[in-house]
């Protein structure tokens, strides 16, 4: 009998968070699981979007404009969930990950991109936030739904809520 | 055992910390033959666990995982 290829394992995993603390955490879990050959599914939502935008400005209307100034820029805007202090956290955060040789947040996320791990946008917060498809990174794939993400997590023998 | 293993590829992940030194070996994996080995050498303890259960979950096998010094050695062999 040839033998049986093992079935491909799977991590789904929702981010919904948006501070750097957190953000790090899923990438590192995202690429380390790529690297074990796992097929891995990043699911944003909510503060979690900024992460997969491009630094450019987003909103239709007024409040959503404002969400975009006050929430704006890209993933290395994002600040540690303590000690955030209007930037100096992340700032100081940044340096000592520097001078420990840690990978910043961005070049983790486009690691992850490059082992191929599938990042979607939920389409639902994205219309909320007015936040439109054509902010994101390049290799994010099109928006998805809930229904997609449970497709993938009860699938999958991890799934991860950050 | 280092003295007799062909090594098919040198790789030099010093200074790098969790996760870069399994993923490294992951990326590099597909560049020597089946039966090939790399040697990987690493300055962050934490590889000691991460490289052998990388190894054990893509079914390829750690010959040898050896602190010499302050660094760290492995053998790994591409499995399949």
């Amino acid at each position: 009998m040839p033998e049986e290829e093992p079935h491909q394992k799977s991590l789904a995993m929702v981010v919904m968070s948006g501070d750097f603390d957190k953000l790090f955490g899923a990438f590192i879990i995202a690429t380390g699981a790529a690297a074990m050959g796992m097929e891995v599914t990043m699911f944003f939502t909510f503060w979690g979007l900024r992460a997969i935008k491009k630094n450019v400005s987003t909103g239709k209307t007024f409040l959503g404009k404002m969400l975009g100034v006050v929430y704006g820029g890209d993933i290395s805007k994002s600040n540690p969930s303590k000690f955030s202090f209007g930037g100096m956290g992340r700032w100081m955060f940044n340096k000592m990950m520097g001078n420990h040789n840690v990978s910043t947040l961005t070049e983790l996320r486009d690691l992850a991109i490059d082992l191929g791990v599938n990042m979607y946008g939920c389409q639902m917060s994205m219309d909320v936030m007015e936040i439109p498809r054509e902010s994101f990174i390049d290799g994010v794939k099109e928006p998805v739904g809930v229904g997609f993400f449970l497709m993938k997590a009860q699938d999958a023998e991890i799934q991860l809520f950050i | 055992m280092s003295d007799e293993t062909n090594i098919d590829l040198e790789l030099d992940l010093k200074g790098l910390l969790c996760p870069l030194p399994m993923v490294k070996v992951s990326q590099n994996i597909g560049k020597v033959p089946v039966g090939g080995v790399i040697r990987a050498v690493a300055t962050d303890p934490g590889a000691m666990a991460d490289i052998p259960a990388w190894a054990k979950s893509t079914g390829n096998e750690v010959l040898q995982a050896e602190k010499e010094g302050g660094e760290f050695v492995f053998l790994v062999k591409r499995v399949k």
